[in-house]
């Protein structure tokens, strides 16, 4: 019983940290069809601004929570306006580019910060299911997924900035008759992208190994879950977390974390070849 | 400049310079600079592998690496167990080419678009990278050789001449079967190309849909491709694991992967010369800057990156073409006007 608990528990967590590390990612490539290889070093960024605010004396929350999103969204608006802007539209072009960002990124904080980890303590205590001990982080980060994901939600559909920003998405000419200007709707929508995976970033740093190249560890399973969840971003990033989360957590209880996460891989290249629209294509369709 | 690129003389051109240089560069130079030169040939095996396959092909693979790598592993492995050099290498072939197969069936008749194929390849690397990687308890081996996890196999034989384990080949004779092995490689390319299936598969790149509606199937074509890719990059991956007796989990690491798309990116897309000038300009520029230490490794190579990518996104080598191109077309038009 417990142990069917602590199992339960740890694949709603796996869920959780999904859906935390790609929905920065389903907003640049869901809406903006941007693919941003850099997404991991955005989420590196997040972590490493978060600890240096921490070890600069701010609460360890308002770091996360605050100053990780805040340093990646500017950090977003430059890439935007020195880089994405002159690619929209040139796919291929975008991937090799925000490639380069970030080997660029991982170049830069290696220099500056060093080839090594750091970390913060995991905040709050633990608490025991019977003979098992679990981590009250790891509740908070079950709980933040929820959160984000209901606040997408809302700005996605009850704002008018949420109207304006899918409207733009969807046909950029009529948004500009209309009277909104394309380039800062574009802009807003990256640096809102890069400030969640900049809050990604943040909220996992007391968790994972905070190196200049721990992006590389993200960013396959952040575009996995988005390409798997399909043209609707939150439901199809909220089902492939639920799937890809189950199947990678279920397969590290019967064997290692290495094998569940290679069996996500082989979930999602295997889903792909029988959904190639994603989940949404085929289910939940005209969902948000 | 197009109709010379597409010649079969600047073919033959290539070939003549490379077997030249070939024959020159030993005579040359010392030791050491002629052991640095076979890691540059090597590498531009790697390079000619992914200008195939995207430049020609328009296969956009992120994962070069895994079939790289898979071919270092599978020559390392099976000539520790077989101590004799043939088979493990004809294996470094066929085994990356038939995992390319397996791949390239899943991707190309799951109809996926290049930009999920991109991302795919991408995450077949990783998978590589992160399973060997954990492979470091004496439990993972095969037969005689254990997988040794991060830490690599050390000591692995190197190549023989066929059927005598006795005779292994020293540096020059391994820098000769390096470069010749590349301008092969290269002639054998340019003739596929210039073949009847070459002129398919170029076609299927330029428009997937209308060479389907004349009644090719694109999947076939590109599998094929892609497959031959494979096989290329498992013979470098061969070459490599000779090249220092050693082999680790890095060659699966996204950094590698990165590298190839760099050199295909400044060499010149659509070339199959480019990507090998590029590539080895970049590895000496890479060796430069590591033995200098002021700047990271990763941060030149991905400013060159972005670089290119937006001021210079043809490469050189076609943009030199350009403009040499306009130098001689110029004056004829000028004297017309006048």
């Amino acid at each position: 019983m417990d142990l069917a608990l602590i199992v339960s528990v740890q694949v709603l967590y796996a869920v959780a940290t999904l859906v935390i590390i790609s929905s920065g990612l389903a907003v640049i490539f869901g809406m903006m069809r941007v693919i941003n290889l850099a997404h991991g070093e955005f989420l590196m960024l997040g972590a490493y601004s978060a600890i240096f605010a921490t070890k600069q004396g701010i609460d360890i929350w308002i770091s996360m929570l605050v100053v990780a999103p805040i340093v990646v969204g500017l950090f977003g608006i430059v890439v935007e306006r020195v880089i994405i802007r002159h690619l929209y539209g040139r796919m291929v072009d975008t991937m090799l580019a925000t490639w380069g960002l970030s080997l660029l990124s991982v170049g830069l904080v290696t220099s500056i910060f060093g080839n090594t980890t750091a970390g913060v303590s995991t905040p709050l205590g633990s608490f025991s299911i019977g003979l098992y001990s679990v981590s009250i982080y790891t509740m908070v980060i079950i709980l933040i997924a929820v959160l984000l994901l209901l606040a997408i939600r809302w700005v996605l559909r009850s704002t008018d900035w949420g109207l304006i920003a899918r409207g733009t998405m969807q046909n950029p000419a009529m948004a500009d008759v209309l009277g909104i200007s394309p380039n800062k709707v574009y802009a807003t929508t990256f640096a809102v992208g890069a400030a969640l995976s900049g809050l990604a970033g943040g909220l996992l740093a007391p968790v994972s190994g905070v190196v200049p190249t721990m992006g590389a560890s993200f960013i396959a399973k952040a575009f996995i879950t988005v390409i798997g969840g399909g043209s609707a971003i939150l439901a199809g990033t909220a089902s492939a977390s639920a799937l890809f989360g189950l199947i990678n957590q279920l397969a590290t209880f019967i064997t290692t974390p290495v094998f569940g996460e290679v069996a996500l891989f082989i979930a999602a290249v295997v889903m792909l070849r029988l959904l190639p629209q994603g989940i949404t294509g085929r289910f939940f369709k005209g969902s948000l | 400049m197009t109709a010379f690129r597409n010649s079969s003389l600047s073919a033959l051109l290539v070939i003549v310079l490379g077997v030249l240089a070939t024959l020159a560069i030993p005579q040359w130079v010392d030791d050491f600079a002629l052991i640095q030169i076979t890691i540059y040939v090597v590498m531009a095996i790697l390079a000619i592998s992914q200008a195939f396959i995207w430049g020609f092909s328009g296969i956009l693979c992120f994962g070069q690496a895994s079939f790289f790598g898979l071919g270092a592993y599978t020559y390392a492995l099976s000539v520790i167990n077989m101590g004799e050099s043939t088979w493990p290498v004809l294996l470094a072939i066929a085994v990356p080419g038939i995992f390319a197969m397996l791949l390239g069936y899943f991707m190309f008749y799951g109809r996926l678009s290049d930009v999920y194929m991109g991302v795919i390849t991408l995450t077949v690397s990783l998978i590589f990278f992160n399973s060997v990687n954990s492979t470091a308890g004496p439990e993972y081996h095969v037969g005689k050789a254990p997988l040794g996890g991060f830490n690599g196999i050390p000591a692995i034989p190197g190549i023989n001449m066929p059927g005598n384990p006795e005779n292994t080949l020293d540096a020059v004779a391994f820098f000769y079967l390096s470069a010749f092995s590349l301008i092969l490689i290269y002639a054998g390319l340019r003739w596929l190309i210039s073949s009847r299936i070459g002129h398919v598969i170029v076609a299927i790149k330029e428009n997937e849909q209308r060479a389907t509606l004349l009644g090719f199937d694109a999947r076939a074509y590109k599998l094929f491709a892609f497959t031959v890719g494979g096989c290329i990059a498992g013979l470098a991956g061969c070459y490599f694991a000779n090249w220092g007796s050693f082999t680790s989990p890095t060659v699966f690491s996204l950094a590698q992967s990165a590298q190839i798309i760099v050199w295909v990116i400044v060499g010149g897309l659509g070339t199959l010369v480019g990507p090998i000038i590029g590539c080895m300009a970049i590895q000496w520029l890479t060796t430069q800057i590591g033995t200098q230490q002021t700047f990271n490794a990763n941060l030149v190579l991905g400013f060159i990156l972005t670089v290119f990518v937006l001021l210079v996104p043809k490469g050189i080598i076609p943009s030199l073409g350009d403009v040499l191109s306009s130098l001689f077309a110029r004056k004829p038009q000028q004297g017309e006007d006048a």
